[in-house]
Parts: C-alpha cells; sequence; structure tokens
C-alpha cells in the first residue's frame, strides 16, 4: 500500500519528531508486551487443549510483535540499549499501554472479551498503519495484519459461543463485557506524541476510526446475544503512564530476572 | 466366536506384528493389547500435559523476551503431543473426556519427574537438556512401535523433542558461559534433575514388569537398564562441555565395558514420587483439575452452541 503521505527526509533528524516517534511507538508496542505477558499466564490452564494453544498462539504473536517494534526503537534510540532493556528496565510510569490489556484474566469471559476489544482495534489500527508515511512501520503493519485478523476471528467467534450458548456463559461473558467496556474509550486517546505522529503521516489517525470500532463491536455483541453496556464515564491513563494497580505485580513478576541479575546474559 | 478362532486371531495378529507390518485402529487386536496401549497412550499424553505445568510456571519470569518466546513455544509443542497422543489414544475406543477423569481422580498415571518444583531459571534449562534427552531416549524406539496411530504421532513428538533438548543445553551452554552466579545455578539445577533424570527411564529390569510382552508389541525394544546406560553415555560428555559435575562420586568411566559405572539410585525416592508424594504431587493434580472443572462452563457454552447453531441450519434448509 502506498503511504499517504511521503516522509521529510529530515524528519528523525529532530531531536523532538524523534522522541516524539519513540514515545509513540511505546504506546503502540508496550500494548503487546503486556497483552503477550497476560496470555503467557495463562499457558497449560486453558479450559481444553485447543483453546490452550490458540491463546498462546496469540501470546507469541504479540510478544513478536512487540520484539520489531523494540528493536526499531532501539535503533533509533541509536545507543546500545536493547529489545530487552526496553521490554525489562523501566519503571511503572515509563509503560503505556492502555489499562485495558492489563486487566487480569478473571475466568476465560475476561479473557475473550479483553481480547476481542483489543483484537478489533489491532487489526483496524494495522489496516490503517500500511499507509504509514514510516517505512518501517508499513512493513510491521503488512507483516501483523494476517494473524491480527486471525486473532480477531477467534475472539469473535468465542465471544459468540460464550454469549449465545448456555444460561451461566451469557451472565458470565455479559458481566466480562460490563466489566471491560470502560477501557474501550481509551484505545482513541492520543498524547502529543501521537499528535505529532498523526500531523507528520507516521501514525493512523485512530480518532477517524472510532465510530467504526464502537460500530463493529456492537454488531458482534448483539449478534452474541449481548447487551451494549451504556456507561457515562470512561477510564483512561495508561497511555500517559497512569496505570491500575495490577501493573506493579505484572512489572514485578516481568522483570523479577532482569532486577535480580542486572547486566546478564541469558 | 470359539475359542481356537481366537487363538487362529491371535496367531495371525502376532505374525502381523512380526512382519513389521502396522496394527490399525479397525484392525482386529486382543483386549489385552488394547487395554495396554489406552495405559501406555494416555500415561504419554498426560505426561505431556502436566508437563506443561513446571515449565508454565516460568514463562512470566523469563530473562529476556527471546526466551520467553522460546519457552511458550516449547509448552505450546508439550501441549500439541499432548493432543496428537489423545488422539491416536481415542482411536482405540475411548473419550479424552473418560482419559482426563482418570488423570484427576489419580486413577492414570504420568511421568513422576513433573512432580518435583521448577525453582530458578536454570530449570528451564536443565529440564530441556536433561528431561526432554530421556524422553527422546525412551521415545525414538516408538516411532517403530507396532500400533500405527502412537507410531505416526511418535515421529512428530520425537522431532520437537530433539529440538527441545538442544535449546535447554543452550540454556545451560548461556549460563555456564555467563557469571559465577550464573554457572553456580545451572550446577545447582543439574544437582536436582539429575537422580530424577535417570529415574525417569524407569524401574530397574529385576522390578519391572510385563517387559516381555512389551517387547513383542514394539512397545519396547530395550531394558530400563539399556536405555539409561545410553542416557549416562550419552550426557556425561555434555556436562563436561558445559563445565558441570555429575552429582554422583561413584560416576567413573569403565574401560572394559566401554560406558560408564554410576551410583545407586534412589530407589524409595522414585516409589514414593510415584505413589503420589512427591514435592508437587498434590499441585501438579490441583492444577490440572482446576483448569478443567474452571473450563467446564466454557465448554459447555461451546457444545450447547454448536447444536443452536446446527437446529438453525436444519430449519433453514427445511424452509427452503
Ligand atoms: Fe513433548
Ligand atoms: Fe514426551
Ligand atoms: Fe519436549
Amino acid at each position: 500500500m502506498k503511504p499517504i503521505k511521503e516522509l521529510n527526509p529530515q524528519f528523525l533528524e529532530s531531536t523532538e519528531n524523534k522522541k516524539h516517534l519513540i514515545d509513540y511507538l511505546l504506546g503502540v508496542a508496550d500494548n503487546y508486551l503486556i497483552l503477550g505477558q497476560r496470555l503467557g499466564e495463562l499457558c497449560g490452564h486453558g479450559p481444553n487443549l485447543e483453546p490452550d494453544i490458540a491463546l498462546t498462539n496469540i501470546s507469541l504473536d504479540m510478544l513478536g510483535q512487540v520484539r520489531s517494534f523494540y528493536q526499531y526503537i532501539a535503533q533509533l534510540r541509536g545507543d546500545k540499549s536493547t529489545e530487552d532493556d526496553i521490554a525489562f528496565l523501566r519503571k511503572e510510569r515509563e509503560y503505556k499501554n492502555v489499562l485495558l490489556v492489563e486487566q487480569p484474566n478473571t475466568d476465560f469471559g475476561y479473557v475473550i472479551v479483553r481480547q476481542f476489544f483489543f483484537d478489533v482495534y489491532n487489526r483496524m489500527f494495522l489496516g490503517a498503519l500500511q499507509q504509514s508515511a514510516d517505512e518501517t512501520l508499513r512493513a510491521l503493519a503488512f507483516k501483523g495484519i494476517k494473524e491480527a485478523s486471525y486473532h480477531e476471528r477467534f475472539s469473535g467467534d468465542w465471544l459468540k459461543r460464550l454469549g449465545d450458548g448456555t444460561e451461566e456463559s451469557k451472565t458470565r461473558v455479559q458481566q466480562a463485557v460490563n466489566d471491560l467496556w470502560i477501557y474501550t474509550d481509551e484505545l482513541f486517546h492520543t498524547t502529543n506524541a501521537d499528535d505529532a505522529m498523526i500531523a507528520a503521516g507516521v501514525a493512523p489517525d485512530m480518532l477517524q476510526l472510532k465510530e467504526y470500532y464502537y460500530e463493529k463491536v456492537g454488531e458482534l455483541l448483539s449478534t452474541a446475544t449481548l447487551e451494549i453496556p451504556e456507561v457515562e464515564y470512561f477510564q483512561k491513563g495508561g497511555k500517559e503512564g497512569l496505570h491500575s494497580e495490577h501493573m506493579g505485580y505484572i512489572l514485578t513478576e516481568m522483570q523479577y530476572m532482569q532486577r535480580a541479575y542486572p547486566d546478564s546474559k541469558w | 466366536m470359539s475359542e481356537a478362532e481366537i487363538k487362529n486371531l491371535e496367531v495371525q495378529f502376532d505374525a502381523k506384528i512380526a512382519r513389521d507390518e502396522k496394527i490399525e485402529p479397525k484392525d482386529w487386536m486382543p483386549e489385552k493389547y488394547r487395554k495396554t496401549h489406552i495405559r501406555q497412550i494416555s500415561q504419554h499424553a498426560h505426561s505431556e500435559i502436566v508437563g506443561m505445568l513446571p515449565e508454565g510456571n516460568w514463562i512470566t519470569r523469563a530473562p529476556s523476551l527471546r526466551r520467553k518466546v522460546a519457552l511458550l513455544a516449547k509448552v505450546q509443542d508439550e501441549a500439541g503431543h499432548g493432543l496428537y497422543l489423545y488422539s491416536a489414544c481415542e482411536t482405540l475406543g475411548i473419550t479424552r473426556e473418560q482419559l482426563y477423569e482418570d488423570l484427576h481422580s489419580g486413577k492414570a498415571k504420568y511421568s513422576s519427574i513433573f512432580n518435583y518444583p521448577t525453582m530458578t531459571w536454570a530449570d528451564m534449562g536443565a529440564i530441556g537438556w536433561l528431561v526432554d534427552g530421556a524422553a527422546i531416549i525412551n521415545q525414538v524406539p516408538l516411532c517403530s512401535t507396532s500400533f500405527g496411530p502412537y507410531a505416526r504421532a511418535m515421529v512428530r513428538v520425537c522431532k520437537e523433542e530433539s529440538f527441545h533438548q538442544r535449546q535447554g543445553y543452550e540454556i545451560m551452554l548461556s549460563l555456564c558461559n555467563g557469571s559465577e552466579e550464573q554457572k553456580e545455578m545451572a550446577q545447582d539445577a543439574l544437582n536436582r534433575w539429575w537422580w530424577p533424570s535417570l529415574m525417569m527411564l524407569g524401574p530397574t529390569d529385576a522390578a519391572s514388569t510385563h517387559t516381555e510382552q512389551s517387547m513383542k508389541w514394539k512397545l519396547k525394544r530395550k531394558t530400563n537398564d539399556e536405555l539409561r546406560q545410553q542416557f549416562i553415555d550419552q550426557t556425561v560428555p555434555q556436562a563436561e562441555l558445559l563445565g558441570l559435575t555429575i552429582p554422583d562420586p561413584d560416576l567413573k568411566w569403565n574401560d572394559e565395558k566401554g560406558s560408564y559405572d554410576f551410583g545407586e539410585i534412589d530407589w524409595d525416592e522414585f516409589w514414593q514420587v510415584v505413589k503420589g508424594h512427591g514435592p508437587m504431587n498434590k499441585k501438579r493434580l490441583d492444577d490440572r483439575r482446576n483448569a478443567w472443572n474452571n473450563g467446564a462452563w466454557v465448554r459447555e457454552a461451546a457444545t450447547a452452541y454448536a447444536a443452536k447453531q446446527k437446529l438453525k441450519k436444519e430449519e433453514t434448509a427445511q424452509a427452503v
């Protein structure tokens, strides 16, 4: 696909632009990291072998994406930092993932709803990113789009099974929808860095796709015979580094080895 | 069928195996063959999925993204092995649900090695290197076993197990090339996993039952003691290459027999763990039961949804 804009070759020579690009990329990639980590907790504990294998696959795809993004960030930084420094050596406030992906694996219903809310967004995002003015991002989007559509189909199919399955599954998954709905709006928030990248044509303007997102999600929820929650207030903050109380525990576990054995090779 | 007719079928059956032909699920087979195979294949399948737990324990703490991805993929492979093996077992006329029930009730066994805890990251190396290593020695002969679905499953499984073993050894190698602390971690893991790995090859020949029958059906090619010797002879040089010490003061090369002599295995410990009293037996079974019980509503939903969809299809077909 063609970029919507050509990137000015001097663009990255500005320190400010570069910093914005890095912050923007962290905002994208940290979602993959934290969701991949959350899904990793489930490996071996699924309701049956097939969904266990499928969720592990999604976790693997998320981690694959995150490595590509962090490697790109490391390259932009031009210092000695590696993908692992970026993944493991930041403090709570420096992670820029949305609150949705750090929500716990309360039960299989929550796992599927969290995944579906993210997958619909992610597929739209990668679709739009294929027109980024940045060549590396175009390539990453192109690489990721196929698996993203697969994820969306997987979580959407399960949402239908759970919604239109038994009384119990319907009650449970509706509860998950109600609880997680308040985290969907944040997906469309932009930081200053995001705005700068949108202006430069590097980042897609996801706000334009927001209506379409809720249409898609709503459509599937009604096929799944589930209700669309009506809420007055949404939660936000993750993208600015203001996380839930879960985040500290995720990081404690994830960073344990790197913190206990600094500067080691594994 | 008369007794003479059955006898005749059995003679033909044995001859078929002796000619190295495969027995397929639809073929006639003695009841004992069927039962033995259900027991062995399901035990193997259970080992794969219980085996996901000790390594799954380190996924969230893996020390680098590369290692996290590799570990996830490995544990996922074990789930795949479980899947092929349960499917092979199902061809013998038993369901996966029944097999799980036997696992959860404690009636069915799985490999005892998974009843030890994974305390440090080095255990991910030691398990790949030693446990997958011992599994390969046990399993390669099964690639040409007499029951077709089992043999074919094992061909796929063994390919992936050797990959796991190399990956585990590579984890050990990185540790041994690392800091003093990392090397100590590797040595400690070897100390803890060495003896249980030797026990994985099964009780000593004197104490092992139905070996003769298993030989005839090609469920076994070599005795447990022969396999154990093979494992030791193959592993000692690998430990030397890592610069690690095998925790056995009696281990010594024997020029005359062309293999290593080794110390006494603590068979009391072996039987304690087999009988369900190892450090992690309870936790492993609890984890499996919880995953299954907590997933009941999900499986029920899937079944109910599929039934509704089927009904809808039939109704549309009738309306046309
Ligand atoms: Fe395996
Ligand atoms: Fe195995
Ligand atoms: Fe393995």
